[in-house]
């Protein structure tokens, strides 16, 4: 990682000493052999490995075994069913509330905006085990609180959290912002005037919501029930918390449990396959879906969309919108600050017996503590820095078409987004046990996985940033005789630092809340934060878990603020909005 | 007795064990230069760390950390840590017996015996080659939540929990990562049959990992009744008010006995010793008996006054050879019948 850096920068500096000598094949090596370390290799050992046997004999046995043996097939089926509901769900719950508060004039619709992006931060196990808190059968408090209402007897719940459906509503809670945010920035983006337009030849509200609104959104309503789809299909992290008290696996916790002593990586490769498989096909779909919403925008500038006035409808609507952010977001709170505070999670918290009993067990008596948190900080910060810094140079070289060849680096760097974090996790175990690179046990191979993982997103954010500054700049520049890195470094970069602050923290946030690539690659010395909270809820220690959850959140929240605050994403915005005019 | 089958092989055999040592000023001050030792266990983190911090408290500049998770990922851990040649275990301490079998097969295991253990400890529970030693021993119990369930309704063993009245309210660790429910499910099953399980899946059993958490689930009020898990927990948790009643089912109890060893890799090998035989000497033992009430191994430490002594408890024999050879098995037969 760090040595092809290094080559870039030395590719940078000879540049600079000896300008007209061509360094752009080098650097597109460079980046290129690092992007086969990090992707393609682990992938090709993941294929190898699910068509051999434990002797190494090739052989299509491990599938045989996929596609009959029911302790896989099951799972295969649960986990269609979980994304094909929690797609749906949030599709339902996320369309009108980003209608709500693109398109209308409901109070408290900014701050309803900002909670659902706010609730993004939350880890989705983290989202479980709260749920876990508030929804368990019997102990759950929800189910406490109805039984003392309503005389319900103690062995019935109004709630059962270890369920299918507890498991699908759980991982929609922390899925639906993502389908949240393309509705209500699509919806931002919509040219009032159409509207405008259909209202002036007589149409009524509702009809232009039918035949303008609706088929205007849609193409981006698909793609989000698209992401919604694959992320319910890839998640690790809540299934597991809930699917093994409920007792069923779904295809992560199923390939996570083949490393379980005897480890079986041969049927963990072959099981990962099918979800690489299917996320392909689906990213191709959403590629489809949202290529299709180009029409919507095309045209140059339109005005502001109309807001639509709700008239009576704005206080139930406003209350129906903070309902629905009570799931992921107040509730689950709520239940951690509780328990953090609690001898015992089941029991509300009173004056009497509030008690700091965790948080000295957490920080003063648990000795992973203090350096999961090391570990976990030392990795965001990097993979967020080397993360920003290889997006930036590839979609610098994509942008500008630097040098030939430029289309495969964006493949490249684009491709992980079909890597389901635990397959991926799988890929990097399989070709980092071995030599020549024994990466296992290191924090390298965390850092090469945590930073594979982001790279899309990454490279998606700064290459929009790159268009949206005018090559003419630059190109004026190189004519005054600057070289290029000159022209980079004076005039293309302080045009990009908010893109890049806001790409940073992204990543940042993002390896903070990964759980399913740790927990296959992690070892004693190099445990994180996300890892350390898995192996506590094995024991049952949920005291210890609230708190720790709620300090990784608060910390999340602050390196957020703290960059937002050194212009971050409202300025990414508007410098959007600046260069694209 | 106890743990009467802890060993493969009789204490006839001519033993290999090097010469018993004690705690000397060398090893104290070598142990301090190496300045920290690693703690592999299964043990429940309220006894295991508060343990680490009274031995660094007795031997300040050496810092414990601790690595805790149930045996059979322990296992794991350590088969993945070494074949990656990452060398990072001082000590290891786990509720399933059987590995060690296999690790010292293997010649991971550092042997190393102190007076402690060469005069308290009785042969059966030690290795006549010296490479582990019985820690201290802890039972599979059954338990109730006493405000979930009344006395007369509480059952008195494992077939009293197939009444339908059950059906919803168990709780129960699972073989694949709880040692000490991988040895209880190997006895069991040896006792019952795997019959009785798959009429025990039948029953809505609410299914956990570790063998530390059913106590947990218990005093939460999640489930009422626990089907195994640590009794030494389910004893802390009444001890501090929680209304938990042990059970020692009538068909008996199953025994896990707790194993430690020093790894021959450590990088600590100094402070490895160390925290080996402190925790073997009585203050040790003392220490984790008055904690956590387990059995010691050390003869000279008196279990913990209000526990039943273990003479008076009916228990089920341990047999880690067979557990070695069936751990595969156990494991899959298990999932079959659970579901996961």
């Amino acid at each position: 990682m760090s040595s092809a850096a290094e080559e870039k920068a030395v590719g940078f500096a000879r540049r600079e000493a000896g300008r007209g000598l061509d360094f752009s094949r080098p650097i597109l090596i460079a980046v290129t052999a690092l992007l086969v370390v990090m992707i393609v290799l682990p992938m090709g050992w993941l294929i190898a490995y699910s068509l051999s046997d434990k002797q190494g004999t090739a052989t299509l046995g491990n599938f045989v075994t996929l596609f009959t043996d029911p302790s896989f097939v099951d799972p295969l089926i649960t986990t269609l069913i979980i994304a094909v509901s929690v797609s749906a769900i949030c599709c339902i719950v996320a369309a009108p509330l980003g209608w709500l508060v693109a398109r209308t004039d409901m109070p408290l619709r900014r701050i309803v905006r900002t909670l659902v992006m706010a609730s993004l931060v939350t880890p989705p196990f983290v989202g479980a085990i709260a749920w876990e808190m508030l929804a368990a059968p019997n102990s759950g408090l929800l189910n406490q609180l109805w039984r003392s209402l309503t005389g319900m007897p103690s062995d019935e719940a109004l709630l059962d959290i270890y369920s299918l459906t507890g498991l699908i509503f759980v991982i929609a809670c922390y899925t639906f912002p993502y389908v949240f945010i393309l509705v209500a920035n699509a919806l931002d983006r919509m040219p009032g005037e159409l509207e405008d337009a259909s209202s002036m030849l007589g149409a009524k509200t509702w009809q232009t919501a039918r035949r303008i609104t609706v088929p205007l959104a849609l193409p981006t309503l698909l793609a989000g029930a698209l992401v919604a789809f694959l992320q319910a299909l890839n998640l690790f992290g809540s299934p597991a918390i809930l699917a093994i008290p409920a007792g069923f696996h779904t295809l992560t916790t199923r390939i996570w449990s083949l490393f379980q002593f005897p480890p079986k990586p041969e049927l963990a490769a072959a099981a990962s396959l099918p979800l690489l498989l299917l996320t392909i096909l689906l990213l191709r779909g959403q590629a489809l879906a949202l290529g299709r919403r180009g029409y919507a925008v095309l045209g140059g500038k339109y005005g502001e969309p109309r807001l639509v006035r709700l008239g009576a409808w704005r206080l139930p609507a406003a209350a129906l919108a903070l309902l629905v952010l009570a799931m992921p977001l107040f509730l689950p709170y709520a239940a951690l600050f509780n328990s953090a505070f609690s001898r015992v999670a089941s029991r509300l918290v009173t004056l009497d017996t509030i008690t700091l009993h965790n948080v000295r067990f957490t920080f003063l008596e648990l000795s992973s503590t203090m350096p999961a948190l090391k570990n976990t900080f030392l990795l965001a910060t990097l993979s967020a820095t080397l993360g920003a810094v290889l997006a930036l140079l590839i979609a610098y070289i994509v942008a500008r078409r630097a040098v030939p060849g430029h289309r495969v680096l964006a493949f490249l760097a684009t491709a992980p987004l079909a890597i389901p974090g635990i397959v991926l996790g799988v890929g990097l175990f399989l070709a980092y046990t071995r030599p020549p690179l024994t990466l296992y046990g290191t924090l390298w191979i965390l850092l090469i996985a945590f930073i594979t993982i982001e790279l899309p997103a990454a490279y998606q954010q700064l290459s929009s940033a790159f268009h949206a500054v005018h090559p003419e700049l630059e190109e004026a520049g190189r004519m005054l005789g600057a070289s290029r890195l000159r022209t980079l470094a004076d005039i293309t970069a302080p045009l990009l630092r908010s893109a890049v602050i806001a790409t940073w923290c992204f990543v940042f946030v993002a390896v903070i809340r990964e759980l399913s690539a740790a927990v296959i690659l992690f070892t004693s010395e190099t445990k994180v934060l996300s890892v350390l909270i898995f192996d506590l809820k094995e024991s049952g220690d949920v005291g210890a878990i609230a708190v720790l959850s709620l300090t990784m959140v608060a910390i999340t929240t602050i390196v957020v603020a703290v960059a937002n605050r050194f212009g971050g994403g409202r300025e990414a915005g508007r410098l959007h909005a600046r260069t694209a005019g | 007795m106890a743990a009467a089958a802890l060993l493969p092989f009789s204490t006839k055999v001519l033993s290999a064990a090097p010469p018993a040592e004690t705690i000397t000023p060398a090893l104290i001050e070598a142990a301090r230069k190496e300045g920290k030792v690693s703690y592999y266990t299964a043990m429940d983190l309220s006894v295991a760390e508060p343990m680490a911090k009274a031995f660094e408290a007795k031997f300040p500049g050496i810092k414990v950390a601790v690595e805790r998770t149930g045996a059979e990922r322990l296992f794991n851990r350590l088969a993945q840590e070494t074949a990656s040649n990452i060398k990072r275990c001082d000590v290891v301490n786990s509720s399933d017996a059987a590995h060690f079998i296999t690790w010292k097969r293997e010649g991971w295991l550092q042997p190393y015996v102190t007076v402690d253990i060469a005069e308290n400890v009785a042969p059966e529970m030690r290795d006549p080659d010296g490479t582990f030693v019985n820690q201290r021993t802890h039972l599979s119990a059954m338990a109730y939540n006493s405000s979930l369930v009344k006395l007369e309704d509480a059952p008195k063993g494992f077939n009293d929990l197939l009444d339908p009245k059950y059906a919803g309210k168990l709780v129960k660790g699972h073989p694949g990562y709880s040692g000490t429910i991988m040895t209880a499910t190997h006895q069991i099953a040896r006792a019952l049959g795997w019959g009785y399980f798959e009429k025990l899946a039948k029953q809505k059993v609410m299914q956990v990992q570790s063998a530390t958490e059913p106590p947990k689930k218990l005093e939460a009020g999640e489930r009422a009744v626990a089907v195994d898990g640590s009794d030494y927990l389910f004893w802390m948790g009444r001890e501090r008010g929680v209304p938990i009643e042990v059970v020692y089912p009538i068909e008996g109890t199953p025994l896990i006995a707790n194993p430690m060893a020093v790894f021959k890799a450590a990088p600590n090998p100094s402070a490895a010793r160390l925290l080996f035989a402190w925790i073997m000497s009585g203050e040790g033992q003392e220490f984790l008996v008055n904690l956590s009430g387990q059995y010691p191994a050390n003869l000279k430490v008196k279990a913990k006054a209000g526990r039943p002594p273990l003479s008076s408890i009916k228990t089920m024999r341990d047999d880690p050879v067979e557990v070695e050879k069936m751990a595969d098995e156990i494991k899959a037969k298990y999932a079959r019948i659970f579901k996961v």
